[in-house]
């Protein structure tokens, strides 16, 4: 491997972009559980609660589970948005570090 | 429906059902043209067929090497890429079961539908970029790369094919019900059919030819869906909360409720697991990452795959519930579930119906043929995958180790391919008269176990061993498959006994656990200096993209 690649490996600022990914992608993994796991054990402990009427005859249960279908999008936008920012500007400047 | 029925039965019990009602089925007093031939059922199916085999022509000329055929040549836009994983994931089971669920039994039916996405984001998270990275035809390419080849490339395509072909053969069955209740043809030629046109677009196009068949089918299917919602909001002064009034209206507030579906939470919290985890391990979706050129457009594919999955799921229950209140009875002032049940105990048939209703016998002919593109779709995206298991895990990595050209590639491809369709059309047949609701489940369940945690732990942690992914791989897949055969799927719905002898319908929670906990204890054991070492200089390429192909 030429040296350029090995001091980018060990470098500092490739070391945080691994941690950055991972910090990122588990945050967001965990936030998915607690959104998806919430609705389900919510059904499974008090399906009383979701009956409740939210209008004439909507039930709470039909908005909540179209916002479980749409955070779960909006948290994998969220991941692109910032994969798409900070993490690409870096990932480039180190992969330039590599080829000079 | 007492228990917590696991939410990927959706597929099955129409199988089911529809084996035992077509027999059986009363004439429904309403006149319906479905499940007969009507000119606009034939005329759509024909204009996709011819439409698909055009392209597929011109796919097969610019299918060349074995890059071409497996992965498109890497020239899929992560936007196309989005649409195409759309159209592999979205399966009949998910547009006609999860419509009639939500006809027949209410809100139940649309905790499935969120089930069905939530592994689309822990996708993205974890494995997508990656995966892009490291590999470059199967998800074996990723679990073997710095371990000894043979072994990992036999295991990963052990759980690979497993998968597929469990997955393959519920979907052959659907297809030949689905098809025989929709066009009235027998369930044989429905297989036969299916079989053949599938085979020639794989065959002859790859890998460019089923992008396009799938990114046609997700088109189609989000416009046949979409103008059915709007035709059902359209009578409800495009309101929901007055559809839903007439839904109560008709069947009584708790249509509207959570009932017994999520009744068992240990159940619900593995049934979880597998939904999630499973996307992460279908042998299919995994291989479409290879066709972008790279891990940004990877990352694009999943979030236009997770808005366009998303948007199917929350407007299908709205043609559900349109079903529910807008179709008749079968007697003067009867209820439209009894309709629907009439044609299919199931409920499979309630889109159709519904779209015949509101759009006459063309716009059923429309539904019809978009349902049967869809089932073409996704079955063409499980041979490649399976295929390719054979070909490029097997034949080439193993067999010949990785020392083929080109066109030996591309000939065992083909080859492969045509075993894999065959055996495809034989499952559909020998499973016919079978209850295949276990058969998505197994095949989530098989996925979860067997190669998701292989590929995560090979990804991510340095002291991942050969043994420890070999063991991993079996032990998930073995697990698995013995705990979904003695659980209340199998042991009980299927075998008749009394008692099931493993209590939870889908076993993620402990063939998922086990397989990590046996993966990683194997590799703490028997150290591999040579996979950890070069796990440092894979990082460039994992995370940074050097040298993926």
């Amino acid at each position: 491997m030429a040296r350029n690649a090995k001091d980018v490996l060990r470098s500092p600022a490739f070391a945080a972009l691994v941690r950055s990914k991972w910090t990122v992608s588990i945050v967001l993994t965990i936030a998915l559980f607690v959104v998806y796991y919430g609705f389900i054990l919510l059904i499974a402990f008090d399906k009383a609660a979701l009956a409740q009427k939210v209008g004439q005859a909507t039930t709470l249960a039909i908005p909540l589970g179209v916002g479980v279908i749409v955070l779960a999008w909006v948290l994998t936008a969220l991941y692109v948005v910032w994969a798409n920012g900070s993490h690409d500007a870096q990932v480039k400047k180190l992969r330039d570090e590599v080829k000079s | 429906m007492t228990a917590l029925l696991t939410l990927l039965e959706n597929a099955a019990p129409a199988v089911a059902a529809a084996a035992a009602s077509g027999a059986a089925a009363a004439v429904p007093a309403v006149q319906s043209s479905l499940g007969k031939p009507t000119a606009a059922s034939i005329g759509f199916f024909f204009v996709i067929v011819v439409l698909t085999l055009v392209i597929t022509w011109w796919a097969a000329r610019r299918t060349k090497s074995a890059s071409e055929y497996y992965a498109a040549g890497r020239s899929v836009s992560g936007f196309q890429n989005g649409l195409a994983l759309a159209g592999d994931y979205m399966s009949a089971a998910s547009f006609l079961g999860i419509a009639g669920l939500v006809a027949t039994k209410g809100y139940d039916g649309m905790i499935y539908a969120t089930g069905w996405l939530v592994g689309w984001p822990a996708l993205m998270f974890l494995v997508a970029e990656p995966l892009r990275n490291l590999g470059k035809y199967t998800f074996a390419d990723v679990v073997a790369f710095r371990l000894q080849q043979t072994p990992v490339r036999i295991a990963a395509a052990i759980g690979g094919i497993l998968t597929v072909l469990v997955y393959t053969t519920a979907q052959m069955v659907g297809a030949g019900n689905l098809i025989r209740l929709m066009f009235g043809i027998s369930f044989e030629v429905a297989v036969v059919a299916v079989g053949v046109v599938m085979l020639a677009y794989v065959l002859f196009g790859g890998m460019i030819a089923t992008t396009w068949v799938q990114i046609i089918k997700a088109v189609l299917l989000l416009l046949g869906v979409t103008v059915l919602t709007l035709m059902v909001l359209s009578k409800f002064h495009f309101s929901p909360g007055e559809l839903y009034g007439a839904v109560a209206a008709k069947y009584g507030q708790s249509a509207l409720e959570p009932g017994g579906l999520v009744s068992n939470p240990l159940d619900a919290v593995s049934l979880g697991l597998a939904l999630m985890f499973g996307v992460l391990g279908l042998p299919h979706i995994l291989m479409r990452f290879y066709t972008v050129p790279d891990a940004k457009a990877a990352r694009k594919s999943v979030l236009v795959a997770t808005g366009f999955i998303g948007y199917f799921y929350i407007i299908i229950p709205i043609v559900g519930f349109g079903a529910a209140a807008l179709l008749p009875g079968l007697t003067e002032g009867g209820l439209g579930r009894e309709l629907i049940t009439s044609f299919d105990k199931g409920g499979n048939m309630a889109a159709p119906l519904l779209a015949e209703h509101l759009g006459g016998t063309a716009f059923l002919g429309f539904i019809a043929a978009v349902a049967f593109a869809t089932i073409l779709a996704v079955v063409a995206g499980l041979t490649l995958a399976g295929a390719s298991s054979l070909s490029h895990d097997i034949f080439v990595s193993v067999i010949k180790k990785g020392k083929a050209t080109e066109q030996e590639q591309v000939a065992v491809a083909r080859t492969a391919t045509i075993v894999f369709g065959t055996i495809a059309v034989l499952l559909g047949m020998v499973f016919k008269q079978q209850n295949v609701a276990f058969m998505v489940g197994l095949a989530f369940a098989v996925a979860c176990s067997a190669n998701f945690p292989s590929l995560l732990m090979s990804i991510v942690w340095k002291k991942c061993t050969t043994a420890g992914a070999v063991t991993s791989i079996l032990t998930g897949a073995v697990l698995a498959l013995t705990l979904i055969i003695i659980g209340p799927t199998v042991w009980v719905d299927v075998l008749k006994h009394e008692k099931a002898i493993f209590p939870l319908k889908n076993p993620a929670l402990v063939s998922m656990t086990a397989a990590f906990i046996v993966g990683i204890l194997v590799s703490l054991m028997a150290p591999e200096k040579r996979a950890s070492d070069m796990f440092e200089d894979e990082k460039l390429r994992t995370y940074l993209g050097i040298g993926a192909e």
